[in-house]
């Protein structure tokens, strides 16, 4: 495999990592505040904050990887994205400070206010929404580049039916692997007042995933033709994702192995989220940039393979631990310590 | 409206940068501050210490926070406001970029270990040793950004063809020539900020009438540091502007308004600049700056006058050097001043002049930071890759710049605002006295002085 290729691999697995446990993190700001309008918030605030108060942090770099990553396996990237997605890249950085530094405020600080509790539920739905601008973009058609200078077409952004369909599946999405995962959290701490709201948001989130994804599909095929027929080439993986969806729907109805319903939708989300991107290859930015023409000089791309490999090694030893410390920690989770 | 973008452009960066480095040398310095407040508390079996390590690492999770999220927006932003410049630099100078998002995840978990586990085991040394990850991913995030603006100053690394970088070389990249004396001064002078204001922190708290053990064995710790790495400062400082000499003349010239090359420099300090390019009013300490360039007094320091005039740094830069170089030296000497007070046995050394003026020298650390950074970064200009770009043809093309500005504008206000609401907060409601008796009931109350 080629370092192009080698990079891209990795950053594609990054993105689907933070696409995991931002989701995580999104969601569950969210349903804490919804909790909390509808006076729930003593039944499983509890538990999202136990989760969250250690991982934070480590969910931003996720975030940080990647865009660190794609400008150096791709400076070409930084020349087209950069500019035109300097409004909602700058939007999206706000939100994310806002969200972070209040966490911090909040959770070391004082006690929860409702406004930080409606900023926190707020940024963790309109966060992705940002972010998801930057998928749009890749699909081409609202970049154009004149006598060198590259802007984005913000009249045609605002009235595509696919950038619309695409805010909407990352936000139910967010709700639905949150919902998901909170679901497996609350057995494993054996909480079961809060096991059985949050098995009720997954369930309730369950459709509109499938239906948005679906949605954002069939317009895909109206933008983007090429992308949308690569993709029917890998049915396989699309159809592997469906199934995944539903197991996971009926794993969470039947209410046992949890844990399963877990592993399970983050398959569905894998082979479409690959599905996807694979489809998509060999372009970063359709038509401006591919993988190949992008690419960084050699010796860099090994350097940052190898720079890669190296902080693996020390990063896994670390966040096993990290788990073990907090997460795998029966006695944590339950919340004795 | 092209100069327009450009200087929005200039501007957000700075304001980002400069809000963005109070909090980096605070992730960078405080966490070897904490972990050696640990220790001394382990080794000597004295709770005080072990409380200042827990109040300090309380207070630096906060700062943390606004560290990490702006680092973010710079993150981004050298993206986002600088595409070209990332286009190109992106070949040759990502690998430390990269390894820093490493290094700040290993500091990220381990700081999530450290917050979490402070009575979980038996053994204190276990959480001690989880301080270390800390400092080293601190240290390692601070050491790996300096080798990108350091690249900047004086790119290594590739060859040019055809106007593209060609034959990439990323570790020679990194060890630029710049990067041995920008890393060592980086480092050094993070340390000595964190030890200052916690002195300053500490000094305030005992002004006003919490004259306890507690406080006084933190003043001296935190001022012994502030010593230690104010010497260790001064000799990087030294070192820095000995790179300079040679490798970036033009931007110790414009620090020193050296306009002519000459043997037996003279060193000069503040003073203003008349029409003629003539310094007025400043203090001239003869032959000083060949020996601060060479170690010799008669050394040749090359002038300004060998750089094309549109080439040149702003004259203003000079006011920043010395405004850095006064406040270091200012520095070790308050807590030398300490040290001598408290040798002499007539002389009290907590009274009001000697603890107002530690307090005010936590607040002239960071600002020495700041002034440091305009200097290193104005000092740079017109260039943003010396040599090879400059900033009007780094910057973006979009017109929305300007209102980003505000924009982040309105964001800093906000976090600093509230960042320091928060810390005062945090510490009111929960004094060292009552969180001692919590934490270490068994400890003998003999604080009360």
């Amino acid at each position: 495999m080629s370092y192009e290729m080698i990079g891209i691999f990795v950053l594609w697995i990054f993105l689907y990592g933070y696409l995991i446990v931002a989701s995580i993190d999104f969601g569950a700001g969210f349903f804490a505040f919804y909790a909390r309008i509808t006076r729930q918030d003593h039944v499983i605030n509890q538990l999202i904050s136990r989760y969250l108060s250690p991982v934070w942090e480590v969910t931003n770099v996720f975030f940080v990887f990647f865009f660190v990553g794609i400008v150096g396996f791709f400076p070409e990237t930084a020349y087209y994205y950069g500019t035109a997605l300097l409004v909602p890249g700058s939007i999206a950085i706000i939100l994310l400070a806002i969200r972070g530094s209040f966490y911090a405020f909040e959770n070391y600080g004082s006690k929860q206010s409702t406004v930080y509790m409606f900023l926190y539920g707020a940024t963790g739905l309109l966060i992705p929404a940002s972010l998801s601008v930057a998928l749009t973009l890749s699909e081409g058609g609202f970049i154009v580049e004149e006598n060198g200078v590259v802007s984005l077409q913000y009249l045609e952004l605002f009235t595509s039916p696919l950038s619309w369909s695409i805010v909407a599946l990352s936000i139910v999405s967010v709700l639905f692997i949150s919902a998901t995962f909170l679901t497996f959290y609350a057995s494993r701490a054996k909480d079961y007042p809060a096991l059985k709201l949050v098995r009720k948001f997954a369930l309730f989130w369950s459709t509109p995933a499938i239906i948005a994804a679906l949605t954002a599909f069939i317009f895909l095929s109206q933008h983007n033709r090429g992308h949308y027929e690569s993709m029917l080439d890998l049915w396989w993986m699309l159809g592997l994702s469906v199934g995944f969806f539903m197991t996971t729907a009926w794993l969470l109805y039947q209410g046992k192995y949890y844990g399963m319903a877990f592993i399970s939708v983050m398959l569905q989300y894998v082979f479409a989220f690959f599905g996807y991107g694979i489809g998509h290859y060999p372009y970063l930015l359709d038509p401006f940039i591919t993988v190949y023409d992008s690419a960084t000089h050699e010796s860099m791309g090994i350097a940052l393979v190898t720079a890669f490999i190296g902080g693996l090694l020390l990063l896994i030893p670390s966040l096993i631990l990290l788990m073990k410390l907090f997460l795998f920690d029966a006695d944590y989770v339950k919340g004795k310590k | 409206m092209e100069l327009d973008t450009v200087l929005m452009s200039r501007l957000l960066t700075a304001m980002t940068l400069g809000f963005h480095i109070i909090f980096a040398t605070l992730g960078v310095g405080v966490p070897l501050m904490i972990s050696i407040a640990e220790l001394i508390g382990i080794k000597k079996n004295d709770p005080h210490y072990r409380l200042l390590a827990r109040r300090w690492t309380r207070g630096f999770v906060i700062t943390v926070a606004v560290g990490v999220v702006t680092g973010t927006a710079i993150g981004l932003q050298l993206s986002l406001v600088w595409p070209n410049f990332m286009q190109v630099a992106g070949n040759v100078i990502s690998l430390p970029l990269f390894m820093e998002v490493f290094a700040f995840f290993f500091e990220a978990i381990f700081l999530g270990i450290y917050l979490y586990t402070w009575d979980r085991f038996n053994n204190q040394y276990i959480h001690w040793v989880f301080s270390l990850p800390i400092i080293i991913g601190g240290g390692f995030s601070a050491v790996f950004i300096t080798t990108v603006n350091a690249f900047m100053n004086t790119p290594d690394g590739f060859t040019t063809e055809n106007g593209t970088f060609a034959a990439v070389n990323p570790i020679a990249a990194m060890l630029n020539p710049a990067t041995p004396t920008k890393v060592f001064h980086v480092l050094t002078s993070a340390y000595l900020t964190c030890a200052a204001i916690l002195a300053a922190i500490t000094a305030f708290m005992i002004l006003k009438k919490k004259t306890t053990d507690y406080h006084k064995k933190a003043l001296k710790l935190t001022l012994t540091l502030t010593f230690i790495f104010a010497v260790l400062t001064a000799i990087a400082g030294d070192s820095s502007a000995k790179f300079l000499a040679v490798h970036q003349p033009e931007k110790l010239a414009a620090a020193e308004w050296h306009f002519e090359t000459e043997e037996g420099a003279d060193l000069l300090l503040f003073g203003w600049l008349n029409d003629a390019h003539e310094a007025v009013g400043e203090i001239r300490i003869p032959n000083f700056l060949s020996f601060l360039a060479y170690g010799d007094f008669n050394a040749e320091v090359t002038g300004l006058e060998e750089t094309p005039e549109d080439k040149w740094p702003p004259l203003w830069v000079h006011y920043m050097f010395d405004l850095m170089v006064t406040i270091g030296f200012l520095l070790p000497g308050v807590a030398l001043l300490y040290f001598i007070l408290s040798k002499l046995k007539k002389r009290n050394e907590h009274n009001k002049g000697m603890l107002s003026l530690i307090v005010l020298s936590g607040p002239l650390a960071m600002l020495a930071i700041e002034f440091g950074w305009i200097y290193a970064e104005e000092g740079r200009q017109p260039w943003i890759i010396r040599g090879y770009m400059t900033v009007e043809e780094a910057a973006t093309s979009s017109p929305y710049i300007g209102l980003m500005f505000v924009l982040f504008l309105a964001l800093y206000i906000v976090l600093g605002t509230l960042c320091v609401v928060t810390l005062r907060k945090l510490f009111r409601d929960n004094p060292a006295e009552e969180e001692l008796e919590k934490h270490y009931p068994s400890f003998e109350k003999d604080d009360e002085s």
